[in-house]
């Protein structure tokens, strides 16, 4: 017994679901297309936590962009009394001044933006487009900033930071830069990608 | 009845001849070149009122195989690799033989590519070659745009000089802005923490095996999408209209041998000359073809002073530096890369957004005129300004001038409308 007419329902259910299994066939199949554009094991491992010795850093210098953390520049300042002094003094010419913005670890939440006053600890990178700002760090104008008071200027897209890598209203970033998970071991070694809160 | 057919004779040059013949038949019943032939060259009729403007489609084919097979030749030597990528660029300059040609030869037709295809965009955009019938056309036009400037961009990065790492950081970081997945998308497109190795590899195969097939296969559309409907022409009047009694348009010339033989070949030897001098005398063109920082090996611990895109994305960058102010609680950054996103994507859509009845600047109106002209205007001023370190006047001319390059697009639906356009002639005319 044959029956040629076309059975239009059950052509349109074989069509929908060979297309189902089909498209659930293609989104399995590019799991390792698309994964394998993730970190490697390798450069997983890579950003391991760095240790840098601080007890030659000056008053008023800076150590860096010398070493580096995930591949990214570290900017290690020791800040004078003066420096830190100016910090504070005009809140209102900065986007965030009090730190709200969870862009430090909670300990340097603070108006310094460090764990001990002096040392500023910060990821060398602009958050606008992440070009490396350019240190400043002495207190007189620039041709940026008539007021300047030290900092870090991008010389990308012209952000301008403070000596707590606050950034200044009106620059392209509207976040202050990167503290990094750090501590200290003693007061002479700096760790940077450890502390209490954050295993290795 | 081809020539070759009525040269056949008993001689042994006529034998030659007609195996040759029997060749091409044996392949024709088997493929239909003949047919190819006729329909995309030999009786492709292109309007006869061709001008200066029509040689930079060709030229841009020219540039595509200059590149396809410099580039081909440049991977035999090149390293994909952090470690060995700047030392393999420096070998092929100085110990490879032609090295050094076939490296200029390549930078400089990365940037001879945009530069035609700038022109040829600006005549579509002058003579309405986007209206119906061929706004398809403008569209896979508009693509293969994306993927040249997909190509240039991940092209600069491979010498792994510090331009092509600081510039790869600044651009790829633009994903890091759209908001809630950007962090997680930029590790996954960079495949690091930060611009590395692994991002290298993985441009290196996009641009010289994926991207380079996306081209050719949008150039063939593009090209099937024109040969379809046919080519406007400076007039924008439809040839089709007027046939003659073989069926022919009255004011179309066979494209093979009018076009090619008698006006793209001294446009292209003309061409050829032009791109030659800068090759052998200024391939680095003061900087602005291949920049200075980019002859340092790349350091991810030192930004340049100064990291400006190569020229033919100025523009854009600086309509991404013009947003500086965050809105609707989402920051500056974000706004930035949706203004340029946007001035990239728009004008797919100019087709849609032209009202005039007319297609050619000829005919149409002061309105359109005057806007074509400061559009041009200011995206010249943005390339410029996005070349020079940010000042806040340059901020404020690059926002003035985004504002017009919107406004030219979003405007048009409005100004193509009520302006008063002159009577289009029936035919074609002639200078």
């Amino acid at each position: 017994m044959t029956d040629d007419s076309i059975n239009a329902g059950r052509r349109r259910f074989l069509v929908g679901s060979t297309s189902v299994v089909g498209a659930a066939g293609v989104v399995g199949a590019a799991v390792p297309f698309v994964g394998s554009w993730s970190p490697s094991a390798k450069a997983r491992a890579a950003g391991a936590p760095v240790r840098i010795d601080i007890s030659r850093l000056q008053d008023g210098a800076i150590l860096g962009p010398i070493p580096a953390w995930r591949g990214r520049p570290i900017f290690v300042v020791k800040r004078s009394a003066q420096a830190l002094r100016a910090l504070n003094e005009d809140p209102d010419r900065l986007t965030d001044p009090y730190s709200e913005e969870p862009e430090q670890p909670n300990y340097a939440q603070n108006e310094y933006r460090s764990r001990t006053p002096e040392i500023l600890v910060l990821v060398g990178l602009c958050p606008h487009l992440f070009c490396s700002p350019t240190p400043h760090i002495e207190l007189r104008p620039q041709s940026f900033d008539s007021q300047w008071r030290g900092g870090f200027f991008c010389p990308c897209h012209g952000s301008r930071f403070d000596l707590a890598g606050r950034v200044y209203s009106g620059s392209p970033s509207s976040r202050n830069m990167q503290v990094p998970p750090h501590m200290f071991e003693g007061s002479d070694v700096l760790i940077i990608g450890i502390d209490e809160e954050n295993a290795a | 009845m081809s020539q070759l057919d009525k040269l056949k004779s008993p001689t042994e040059h006529g034998r030659f001849l007609s195996a040759l013949i029997g060749l091409r038949d044996w392949v024709d019943a088997r493929l239909p070149i003949m047919v190819t032939w006729k329909k995309h060259m030999s009786e492709y009729y292109a309007p006869k009122n061709f001008n200066f403007w029509y040689f930079f489609g060709v030229l841009s084919m020219v540039v595509l195989v200059i590149q396809l097979l410099t580039g081909i030749w440049l991977t035999m030597n090149y390293t994909p690799s952090a470690e060995a990528a700047f030392a393999s660029v420096e070998y092929i300059m100085r110990d490879v033989e032609y090295g050094w040609m076939l490296r200029y030869l390549h930078s400089t037709g990365a940037s001879a590519f945009f530069f035609v295809v700038y022109i040829h965009m600006f005549r579509g955009l002058m003579y309405g070659s986007y209206q119906k019938p061929r706004e398809l056309i403008w569209v896979f036009g508009m693509a293969i745009y994306f993927v040249l400037m997909m190509e240039g961009f991940m092209g600069y990065v491979l010498p792994w000089g510090q331009m092509s790492y600081w510039g790869a950081n600044v651009i790829v970081s633009l994903v890091g802005a759209i908001p809630v997945i950007g962090e997680d998308l930029l590790i996954w497109v960079r495949g690091d923490y930060l611009i590395s190795g692994a991002t290298l590899t993985r441009f290196f195969a996009l641009h010289v095996v994926a991207l380079p097939i996306v081209l050719i296969a949008l150039v063939i559309l593009h090209l099937l999408a024109l040969h379809e409907v046919g080519s406007n022409n400076p007039d924008g009047v439809e040839i089709k209209k007027h046939k003659g009694p073989d069926g022919i348009p009255l004011d179309g010339v066979p494209f093979h041998p009018y076009y090619t033989m008698y006006h793209d070949l001294a446009g292209i030897v003309l061409f050829l000359f032009v791109f030659c001098a800068v090759v052998f005398f200024a391939p680095e063109m003061g900087g602005y073809f291949l920049e200075v920082a980019n002859f340092q090996e790349a350091n991810p611990l030192k930004t340049p002073e100064h990291v400006p895109p190569s020229w033919y994305f100025t523009p854009f960058y600086s309509m991404l530096r013009a947003a500086t102010f965050p809105l609707f609680g989402l920051d500056a950054k974000f706004w930035g890369l949706v203004v340029m996103a946007g001035a990239l994507v728009l004008p797919i859509v100019i087709p849609w957004l032209d009202k005039s009845p007319v297609k050619s600047i000829r005919y149409k109106g002061m309105a359109s005129k005057f806007f074509l002209t400061i559009f041009i205007i200011s995206f010249f001023i943005l390339g410029y300004l996005g070349m020079q370190h940010p000042t806040p006047l340059r901020t404020l001319m690059s926002q003035v001038c985004t504002a017009i390059y919107f406004s030219y697009f979003l405007l048009m639906p409005w100004y193509t409308s009520v302006e008063k356009t002159k009577p289009v002639p029936d035919r074609v005319t002639m200078p």
